[in-house]
């Protein structure tokens, strides 16, 4: 982590000390994790027009599946100032799973925002327009969401849409994660059940 | 006689002027060498149909250049690419704007059967939604593969009877 980025993250959690967690560094990239998600347009404003972050690369979304709080969100900042980089996470839980919006800050967090709706069905509360931006309207299903398989879910919606299971004939072709031997990760052919 | 213009074009003292024929053998043979095409270029798949139409592979020796970008003027719908399920609405949609009689390629392993994409946004195959005349088996298929997919298909059209029953389109479930 470049020095001033270091500065950068520390004034950020200096000014909003009660909100912001212990900062953790990886690999020379530095993640502040919100402890209230309901500040986050607060705060991104603050890294906007008080430290330069004129630049929202990424919203992403990471679906923690069986733990508490499940979702996180998480907020990709540049600044073209200073060209340094900054990582907010925020952890919502499944019951409650709603972020402000910052569209206030960056419009560019329309279609971000839009997409995270889509795919893993957070709702992002003052957002303009929270409509699907993928799937269709009436699609019932978050499709990015652990708990929805890869083939995925028939659905019918008289008169505008329908989707089928995919047939996953010896798939799917997914690697196995783990410490096992690369032969055993290989995406091969596994048995749907299993 | 000098400075006279000489006669051109069909003369009937030479061919005769009367051809014996079925009508609905002279009425196919129209419709067969004028496939208008309605390109539905959804992925890759689209730019070997975009070779197909150029001067290498001339798809104007079959009759079918004149590509529609309107559904009113065409006969033909090539689906070519992946067609997911939030364009399986519009495609369905551009079908049913198409005139009678129409007929439909589907190109590809995408249009035919979904392809390598097992996926929840992905339609297996357009026969989901649109009766198929055609199926053109590669990823992508070469555009001589689409010329012999055109060429089966004047087959086809060829021996229909003239007063076709209209397409049932297959119900989706």
């Amino acid at each position: 982590m470049s020095k001033a980025a270091e500065r950068l993250s520390s004034k950020l959690k200096k000014a909003f000390s009660k909100e912001i967690g212990s900062p953790e560094t990886f690999r020379g990239e530095v993640t502040l994790p919100l402890l209230d998600s309901t500040r986050i347009t607060e705060i991104c404003a603050h890294a906007k027009h008080e430290l330069g972050y004129d630049y929202l690369v990424d919203i992403s979304s990471v679906d923690h599946y069986g733990e508490d709080p499940r979702f996180e969100v998480v907020y990709e900042l540049y600044g073209y100032e200073h060209l340094c980089y900054l990582r907010l996470a925020t952890r919502i839980a499944e019951a409650d799973a709603e972020v402000p919006t910052v569209t206030s800050v960056w419009k560019t967090a329309d279609w971000h925002e839009r997409e995270i709706y889509d795919m893993m069905g957070i709702r992002f509360t003052g957002h303009p327009d929270l409509r699907r931006i993928l799937m269709w309207e009436g699609y019932p299903y978050y499709p990015l969401r652990k708990d929805f398989p890869l083939a995925g879910k028939a659905t019918e919606l008289p008169e505008v849409a329908f989707s089928k299971e995919a047939p996953l004939e010896g798939g799917p072709f997914v690697t196995t994660p783990g410490s096992g031997s690369r032969q055993h990760g290989e995406p091969r052919s596994k048995s749907v059940s299993s | 006689m000098s400075g006279q213009p000489k006669e051109i074009g069909y003369n009937t003292k030479v061919e005769g002027d009367v051809i014996v024929t079925r009508a609905d053998a002279v009425l196919n043979w129209f419709r067969k060498n004028s496939l208008w095409p309605m390109p539905m270029g959804l992925a890759c798949c689209a730019i070997e149909l975009m070779a197909a139409g150029s001067s290498r592979f001339d798809i104007s020796r079959f009759g079918s250049e004149v590509m529609r970008f309107s559904p009113r003027q065409s006969d033909l719908m090539i689906v070519a690419g992946t067609v997911t399920y939030k364009m399986g609405l519009a495609v369905k949609r551009i079908y049913d704007q198409m005139a009678e009689p129409k007929w439909v390629i589907a190109m590809g392993a995408c249009a035919s059967t979904g392809g390598m994409y097992r996926s929840y946004a992905v339609m297996q195959g357009v026969d989901n939604i649109l009766p198929v005349d055609v199926y053109v088996a590669g990823c992508p298929p070469r555009p001589e593969a689409l010329l012999d997919a055109l060429m089966k298909l004047q087959r086809k059209v060829a021996t229909e009877p003239l007063i076709r029953t209209q397409k049932a389109t297959p119900a989706h479930s």
